[in-house]
């Protein structure tokens, strides 16, 4: 199945991944030989099947309703590229 | 010293023949002194692995030491340790130190192991060669000018060049078995929700797990022991007794019944990689296992559908890759859309992005139904292949990988042919079932390894069967270095 530049620069846009315009044309051929290999799946009869999200069917553990974690918001702002007075800083986004 | 294993370097410590410390330097240096050939560490831990030799030591003098206490391990650096840089082989975490451990290292810390460094991957552990790391390429020690399989190649490589005598791994799709098949070591995958994954950065959520690559069955299921736990912080992380995996490993194997899919047997594996593999069957035979023909008709479908779920799955996970709270951030970005787009496009490199598209297309309005629910799908059919195998057989075996390790750069340029080197072993994540690859002869002086597939929770059975192998022979024994 071929892929469109167009199409690859709606993906990009999607993924918020920037790709040059040098690489678009190798990209769209690459993901046109892998979107050809998982093609496979369309002649599979499923009718009926019911999709598997987890391997071995387990109920979703609950927890009691109670905070546990300490405060560490230094420990992952120091994490951060840039950060001011406890927050996150970011190009400015409201003009 | 090297050159023991890891149930030998307990008997060492615990006799007192020599102390944490002196392995602990000895390895040390041995890894300053050749790893520049393999490239199998990203990080080096000297300062906290000498500390830790020698809070080890202090223990075992106390009489108060666990079993694996003072024993080197190395952990694959997508697992988030304490104050060490874990970068998952990007650009993107170079600069990652994370401000806790994963639950696994908290156990193997908790057992008293000594950590060397961390080791080299696949970036965000995506691939088969150990080719897309950030850091360059690891070095097959069998054949430097090979690879060693991927996305623990580095784990696989520092175990095989006796620069450390077990290490964890990560394994979504084959990437445990498929380097430990390519390195003559010995790695397991465990159940799925076996081991935590909390700490471990999330590539597929569903098929990730974590296990050990050690030189033979003894010591993968020492590792094993320390690092499975319950724990509330991975909601999927399943609530089962603690085992001690070593517990029965010279349990007899007679009356096992093992089954050899034909599916493991067609075009596409290597002519001498299957005499090998048929060799080994033979020798379950001897010691009294019986071989059953078994059909596992849904197996050509793994590939397709991990191609979907995994990327699917990947496109979500790395999202948080985003520039503003941790990783790279790009120069002077002019908006916030221009600081996602950029950090992430620097950040990642090819075979990351190509994934993450893959399942952005995969999961976009119009594709959803026909890739990503038909792939669940699928899933279940693969997964309902195997339940009905373990009716009648207790294992299968098969290959790991369809030939021994390739040239560096042999698959480089075509993504779909590097896909193919996990066709064995992708169908057992999916199932969430564990399996194992033990050394099972060499082709051309290259390691080939022998599949184990095991049922929901077999681990021991697993270990026991591949332990009963490895005292009848001795390919496990062979040596790179």
């Amino acid at each position: 199945m071929a892929v469109d530049t167009q199409t690859v620069e709606k993906l990009a846009e999607l993924a918020r991944i920037a790709i040059s315009e040098e690489t678009i044309e190798e990209v769209s051929g690459r993901l046109g030989d892998i979107l050809q290999l998982v093609d496979q799946l369309q002649a599979v009869n499923t009718d009926g099947v019911v999709p598997m999200a987890h391997p071995l069917d387990e109920v979703q553990t609950l927890r009691a309703d109670k905070v546990t974690e300490t405060d560490q918001h230094q420990s992952f702002l120091n994490l951060a590229p840039q950060s001011e007075e406890g927050l996150y800083l970011v190009p400015k986004v409201i003009d | 010293m090297h050159q023991l294993t890891i149930a030998e370097m307990i008997r060492g410590l615990q006799s007192k023949a020599f102390s944490s410390m002196e392995l602990t330097r000895h390895l040390l240096a041995r890894i300053q002194q050749l790893d520049s050939s393999y490239n199998s560490f990203i990080t080096v831990t000297e300062e906290l692995a000498l500390s830790q030799a020698e809070a080890a030591d202090q223990r075992i003098a106390k009489g108060e030491a666990p079993t694996l206490c003072g024993v080197p391990v190395a952990h694959k650096d997508i697992i988030c340790t304490n104050g060490i840089r874990t970068s998952c082989a990007s650009k993107m975490l170079d600069n990652f130190i994370p401000p806790y451990d994963a639950t696994i290292v908290e156990n193997l810390n908790g057992a008293g192991t000594v950590t060397l460094g961390k080791t080299n991957m696949d970036e965000f552990a995506m691939g088969s060669s150990n080719e897309s790391s950030y850091y360059g390429p690891v070095k097959n020690p069998w054949n430097t000018r090979c690879v060693p399989g991927g996305s623990s190649g580095g784990s696989a490589a520092a175990v095989a060049a006796l620069l450390v005598p077990g290490a964890t791994a990560t394994d979504t799709g084959g990437s445990i078995r498929q380097p430990a098949a390519l390195t003559n070591t010995t790695g397991l995958k465990p159940t799925y929700g076996r081991v935590s994954r909390w700490g471990i950065v999330a590539y597929a959520s569903s098929l990730d797990q974590a296990g050990p690559i050690a030189r033979n069955a003894e010591d993968a299921a020492y590792l094993l022991s320390a690092m499975v736990s319950h724990d509330p912080k991975d909601s999927t992380s399943l609530n089962r007794p603690h085992e001690d995996f070593t517990a029965g490993l010279s349990d007899s194997i007679a009356g096992l019944k093992i089954g050899v899919p034909k599916e493991y047997f067609g075009e596409g594996l290597n002519a001498e990689t299957a005499a090998r593999v048929q060799d080994a069957l033979k020798e379950f035979e001897k010691l009294g296992a019986e071989l059953v023909d078994i059909s596992l008709p849904h197996t050509e479908l793994a590939i397709p559908a991990y191609y979907v779920i995994a990327p699917a799955e990947a496109s979500a996970n790395l999202s948080r890759f985003d520039g503003v709270r941790y990783g790279h951030r790009c120069e002077n970005p002019k908006d916030l859309r221009d600081l996602y787009m950029r950090s992430r496009g620097e950040g990642f490199g090819e075979e990351v992005q190509r994934r993450i598209l893959v399942g952005s297309y995969a999961l976009s309005a119009g594709y959803y139904d026909a890739y990503y629910n038909k792939a669940q799908q699928v899933r279940r059919l693969i997964k309902q292949d195997f339940v009905q195998a373990f009716e009648k057989v207790d294992v299968i075996m098969g290959p790991t990988t369809p030939s021994p390790a390739f040239e560096l750069g042999a698959k480089g340029a075509d993504p779909v042919a590097m896909y193919l080197e996990d066709i064995y072993t992708i169908a057992t994540n999916l199932a969430g079932l564990p399996g194992m690859s033990i050394p099972c002869g060499l082709v051309n002086n290259l390691p080939v390894g022998l599949q184990i597939t095991g049922n929901y929770l077999d681990e021991s059975r697993m270990l026991n069967v591949a332990h009963q192998y490895q005292q009848v022979t001795d390919w496990h024994q062979a040596s790179a270095v």
